[in-house]
């Protein structure tokens, strides 16, 4: 009972003291993990499968759940265009913002790691907005810039275009607000990147100049080999991020999904399926959902990564 | 614009290994290579060095002007914005955040800490399973979770308190700083548990004579993470949080958008620039840890 597993050590099996030792722990173990045990069950397992249950459940907070069967998914799927604008509003999103991002924070990744002097200083200036994106100060700043008398308008007026245009009032643009903010928080792939960049051995490089390849090709047939599994690392990461975008689209959208809901991501909608209708059920269902396609692209994403990650030590 | 032939200290692999006869071409992509990353800082950085230029102008002057330097340099936007309407400061919103970043921090130190060294030091039953799991939550969207978390609470009647955003954290919900703990106790030489276990040092003992005080650096890069995630969290604290006394600063920056016209510009942007100010400082005061905190986990998980 104390001991299920087979001791990684193996080596050490056989001496009488590491045995002694290792065998009285499965309490200590218990006492060691109560807490994340009782977390686990309380407040992540628990409430996972319990919003399975409501999703299928129409329950408004006051009376008790009523079973609807998929009714839920039905409406959502079929029946409201508004979700359907929501998913439209997130994919373009993601797949528009992160590719974005994770190109500019490889190209600076890149330009840093060439021996630039002050290199620190660089990587904390070109890293600022990364860390201050998420919070509703810099959402605030950006519903000025990009407001009629905003910032942007100013300076186009300064190079001698006149624009009136409210960027965030106007639905074609408005998306391309929210993207641009995540584009410039690309301090931190950049920083993963820059990691990575250092782990790549100087005797590629060497032999590579040796042969008379330029800097571009050695970009393409070293560098970028190199890293793929560090671009992977920051895809998988980035884009499970941007699906649950919500503080900067609710600040910039004023509350609610901006002109013509351009600005409604999936989660904003749920938020307001949740906490302003009181559609438990309904925003459990969205949730649910949200999982599984978060889930489904992220599994795609390791399958295809097959085809294009390069493991050296494979 | 001065361009430079020495290698630049740490790290400047593939420039030394330039034949010289490149030498003068070599000069000028490096002048160009500085005066893009000039121009790149300034495009960066023009928004938020504008920010703080419009907090210190007059309300006529933050709209239709671009420039940073204010004709007239005025703090009279921190002294309207620091005191609202019912008499309260701009205090109390970032006490309230701080106190509430603290105490996630508290937890995430204590409870995550102690999983880790479990997974990371002991055999126990279902180790690799729950060790899976707990990698499983690490991935898994709030959103999924917080709805009955929200019920609950609210059944609780915890609402309107920091509870639901504090006590979670003192159950190792953050799972992701659990796993950088694994990785950093894994470095830990084992040798150094085992001196003590022959001193008589029970699991307990060693967690807390060998193991903590070796963990601190991990600590402290959970410390930090765990205060500007909570502290620029703006989810949670949106739907648990109502009362205006409670209010956090993403809360109350929010109040100054709702019904503004132009005039109260000055002192939203004053009061923004505020509230950047403790993760400004802490970044300051920790840049090396932040930056290896980010590249450590990016690389590892």
């Amino acid at each position: 009972m104390l001991s299920g597993l087979p001791s990684r050590t193996s080596t050490t099996e056989g001496t009488p003291k590491a045995t002694s030792r290792r065998r009285p722990q499965g309490k200590w173990a218990l006492l060691f993990l109560s807490p994340w045990i009782v977390g686990l069950l309380v407040f992540t397992a628990g409430p996972l499968i319990a919003s399975l249950y409501l999703s299928f459940t129409d329950y408004d907070l006051l009376s008790s759940p009523q079973w609807i069967g998929s009714g839920n998914y039905t409406r959502m799927l079929t029946g409201d265009p508004v979700w359907r604008q929501s998913v439209v509003v997130t994919a373009v999103y993601v797949a528009v913002a992160v590719p974005l991002q994770l190109a500019f924070a490889l190209l600076l990744a890149t330009v840093l790691n060439r021996g630039i002097k002050g290199m620190t200083i660089w990587r904390a200036l070109y890293y600022l907005p990364s860390l201050f994106g998420s919070s509703i100060a810099i959402a605030i700043l950006w519903r000025q810039i990009f407001g009629a008398e905003g910032l942007l308008n100013n300076v186009l007026g300064m190079i001698g275009i006149e624009s009136t245009t409210s960027w965030i009032g106007d639905p074609h643009w408005s998306l391309g607000t929210l993207i641009l903010l995540r584009v410039w928080e690309f301090g931190s792939p950049m920083i993963i990147f820059l990691a990575g960049l250092r782990q790549i051995p100087a005797e590629l490089y060497e032999s590579a100049s040796l042969d008379g390849a330029g800097a571009v090709r050695r970009f393409f047939s070293i560098t970028l080999p190199m890293l793929t599994p560090i671009v992977f690392f920051n895809l998988i990461l980035q884009v499970i991020n941007a699906f649950q975008v919500f503080g900067s689209a609710f600040i910039i959208g004023g509350g609610h999904g901006g002109p013509g809901n351009s600005m409604l991501v999936y989660t904003l909608y749920l938020y307001q399926a949740a906490f302003n209708d009181f559609q438990m059920g309904y925003a459990a269902a969205m949730a649910w959902f949200l999982l599984v396609v978060i889930g489904a692209v992220t599994a795609v994403n390791f399958w295809l990564s097959r085809y294009w990650v390069h493991y050296s030590d494979e | 614009m001065t361009t430079t032939t020495q290698p630049a200290g740490t790290s400047t692999r593939p420039s030394a290994t330039v034949p010289r006869a490149a030498a003068p071409g070599r000069r000028a992509a490096r002048a160009l290579l500085y005066i893009v990353l000039v121009i790149g800082v300034v495009a960066m950085l023009y928004p938020l060095v504008w920010l703080l230029s419009a907090s210190l102008k007059p309300a006529d002057e933050i709209f239709g002007s671009a420039g940073l330097l204010p004709d007239t340099w005025n703090v009279a936007n921190y002294e309207n914005g620091w005191i609202s309407a019912d008499g309260s400061t701009f205090g109390r919103p970032l006490l309230n955040s701080i106190l509430v970043s603290l105490g996630a921090v508290t937890g995430n130190i204590l409870a995550c800490s102690l999983a880790a060294f479990a997974f990371a030091r002991l055999e126990f039953p279902f180790k690799r399973t729950a060790f899976a799991l707990m990698m499983v939550t690490v991935m898994l969207p709030a959103q999924v979770t917080i709805i009955p978390q929200y019920i609950l609470f609210n059944n609780l009647g915890w609402v309107d308190t920091y509870l639901p955003l504090v006590l979670p954290k003192f159950f190792a919900v953050d799972a992701f700083f659990i796993f950088l703990m694994v990785q950093f106790i894994r470095g830990i030489p084992r040798d150094l548990d085992d001196a003590a276990a022959l001193d008589g040092c029970s699991p307990g003992g060693i967690y807390l004579k060998v193991i903590l005080p070796l963990l601190r650096p991990a600590l402290v890069t959970t410390a930090i993470f765990t205060f500007l995630w909570t502290y620029n969290d703006f989810f949670s604290q949106l739907i648990y949080i109502s009362k205006a006394q409670l209010y956090t600063v993403p809360l109350a920056l929010r109040q100054f958008i709702d019904g503004t016209g132009q005039s109260d510009y000055g002192p939203m942007f004053a009061m923004s620039v505020l509230s950047l100010l403790p993760t400004l400082v802490l970044f300051l005061i920790f840049q090396r840890l932040i930056v290896d905190g980010i590249s450590t986990s990016g690389m590892k998980g």
